[in-house]
């Protein structure tokens, strides 16, 4: 199961690449291959503003569908519309192509929350 | 009877030959000539539809109770329209004597055919992009085409118009009871929707507007107008139609509506003391996500051979959970199928010219009746297809109970608001026996 240690995780199964107040998410390796092929991805509008672990979308895969819980506050800054005509890269690449959102944070604070890698490994044990 | 049987005189030959005799005759030898119909004693005209024949041999049969039998001009989304054999023949095929989509559907490759060519011929007719495989039926298609717009737009108001049955507009309040929903009604002037009003309300918070056409008073809108309303804001235009009719009007999706529903009843199901009935609802590819129902797609196997899935089903409750938009997991499948034996017996040139002949039926009787004392039409409109309301200076009550013993059955809208409809099974004779006993009607 790969899991960079240069990126944060939630208990959600997302990953966070902090840059600066600039926060990219998506899902983990170890959430695609436990979801499936997606096949769709319901984005929240850009600009929306947005709250700690609200849901702000859904996965669909084949035979389930799984929320996108927004891992900071703040408000959406850029979509990956690549995901629009190919989800499939959620499950090609999850750390880079697959990347879903980007969120501009409000509130530097919560950043404490989000996990490390080796603590991340350990709640998928 | 010959008309009614695809003979020939060389079949003719071949059956009797099976049989080893050389005439008809021969064949009926054993029937007592005194229990024979003569020739020519059944009277049968050359070339009559098969609901004239129908109509015929049951006034040989029935006698005087054939008389006495209602004549149903009554209407208000289920009509009594004519059912061919075929329909209830084909229907009761034990290939298809189901009302369930199956619980293992890909199994179903007929069943499923069916209902992806049902959802195609659904699709010509609203003009719209996507159907699904029906619901239960036309009022309770409404309630979801509100949940709809209501998930879609995130706005909490929904406007009806008054003109759309009241029956739908209950089921609607019913749905939305605890949805913390606002349902407002929209004006109604000389038939039709007051756009003159409507287009000074704000829009901006509304998840739909709700238009009939033909209205339940039987008159035609303008969906046009109520969608250039919404052009600049989220809410979604619901289209609620007759589909007979909806055959010769602007289709919702050329009016630029983003849902259809209507009542598939009359598309050769019985009247069946009011159901069940069978819900039609279609919409623009963009709400595909949130369509309710079950949709069958085509697609090819493995083998690269032509083969009909259910698609799209994570939209429903078993994959989606809490998160789906409508628990409707299933359709009206045996009372779908007979509605495309319907329209595939009609066709593209049979759907128009029947629901032609419904409003000439209905202008004529318009006509007559406009000129009884006591009588006048609603409005002095004459865009209705087929039906139409009466204005009358009696109880409305008390003419029904009159007429219901002489053998009619119509619709009673108010207390002074009478409204008759007309399919082709009414004959001129039909209209004329109902405006003699209008005409002769006192209180």
């Amino acid at each position: 199961m790969d899991l960079p240690d240069n990126i944060k995780y939630t208990e959600d199964h997302e990953w966070v690449a902090i840059d600066n107040d600039v926060v990219t998410v998506g899902i983990t390796d170890f959430a695609q291959s436990e979801l499936g092929d997606i096949i769709f991805v319901e984005f929240p509008e850009e600009g929306m503003t947005v709250n700690q672990k609200e849901s702000i979308g859904t996965l669909e895969a084949v035979k389930t569908v799984a929320d996108i819980f927004s891992p900071l506050s703040g408000y959406i800054l850029e979509l990956n519309e690549s995901l629009e005509s190919t989800p499939e890269l959620i499950n090609e690449d999850p750390y880079k192509d697959g990347w879903i959102l980007k969120i501009k944070i409000s509130n530097r604070e919560e950043l404490k929350s989000l996990l490390s890698n080796l603590d991340y490994k350990k709640i998928i044990k | 009877m010959s008309h009614y049987i695809p003979k020939n005189e060389k079949h003719e030959r071949e059956i009797l030959d099976a049989l080893e005799i050389v005439s008809f005759e021969e064949l009926v030898s054993i029937i007592p000539n005194q229990l024979r119909v003569k020739n020519g004693l059944l009277g049968l005209e050359k070339g009559i539809s098969e609901h004239e024949l129908n109509v015929y041999i049951d006034s040989l049969h029935q006698g005087e109770d054939f008389a006495k039998k209602s004549l149903c001009f009554s209407g208000g989304g289920v009509y009594d329209h004519f059912v061919p054999k075929v329909i209830d023949f084909l229907s009761s095929r034990s290939e298809f004597n189901t009302a369930y989509t199956p619980y293992q559907p890909e199994v179903s490759q007929g069943t499923l055919q069916y209902i992806y060519e049902f959802q195609s011929m659904i699709c010509e007719l609203s003009g719209l992009d996507i159907s699904n495989a029906s619901l239960y039926d036309g009022a309770s298609a409404l309630a979801e085409a509100c949940s709809l717009s209501l998930a879609h737009t995130g706005n909490k108001k929904i406007l009806i118009s008054k003109m759309v049955n009241p029956v739908y507009i209950d089921v609607v309040k019913t749905y939305l009871k605890y949805r913390e929903v606002e349902i407002k009604m929209l004006p109604e002037i000389n038939g039709i929707t007051d756009i003159q009003k409507v287009s000074n309300m704000e829009m901006n918070d509304v998840a739909c507007i709700v238009i009939q056409s033909p209205n339940f008073y039987g008159y035609i809108e303008n969906w046009n107008k109520y969608s250039k309303l919404l052009e600049k804001h989220k809410g979604l235009l619901v289209s609620v139609s007759d589909p007979i009719s909806l055959s010769i009007l602007q289709s919702p999706g050329k009016s630029n509506a983003d849902i259809y529903v209507g009542e598939g009843q009359c598309l050769g199901n019985h009247l069946s003391y009011g159901g069940p009935n069978l819900g039609l609802f279609a919409i623009k590819e963009n709400l595909k996500r949130k369509l309710p129902g079950r949709v069958v797609g085509m697609t090819n196997d493995m083998n690269n051979k032509k083969g009909f899935v259910l698609t799209l089903q994570t939209r429903e409750q078993h994959i989606r959970r809490s998160r789906a938009t409508s628990n409707i997991c299933t359709n009206q499948g045996l009372l779908a199928l007979r509605a495309v034996i319907y329209m595939s017996l009609l066709g593209k040139e049979g759907m128009p010219n029947l629901a032609k002949l419904c409003f000439n039926k209905a202008q004529y009787a318009a006509e007559k009746i406009s000129k009884i004392d006591g009588f006048e039409l609603f409005s002095d409109r004459r865009d209705f297809i087929k039906e139409f309301t009466v204005k009358t200076k009696y109880s409305s009550k008390k003419i029904y109970q009159k007429l219901e013993e002489e053998g009619f059955l119509f619709d009673c809208i108010d207390d002074n608001l009478i409204k008759f409809s007309f399919t082709e099974k009414r004959s001129k004779k039909d209209i004329d026996k109902l405006v003699e006993s209008l005409r002769l009607y006192h209180e």
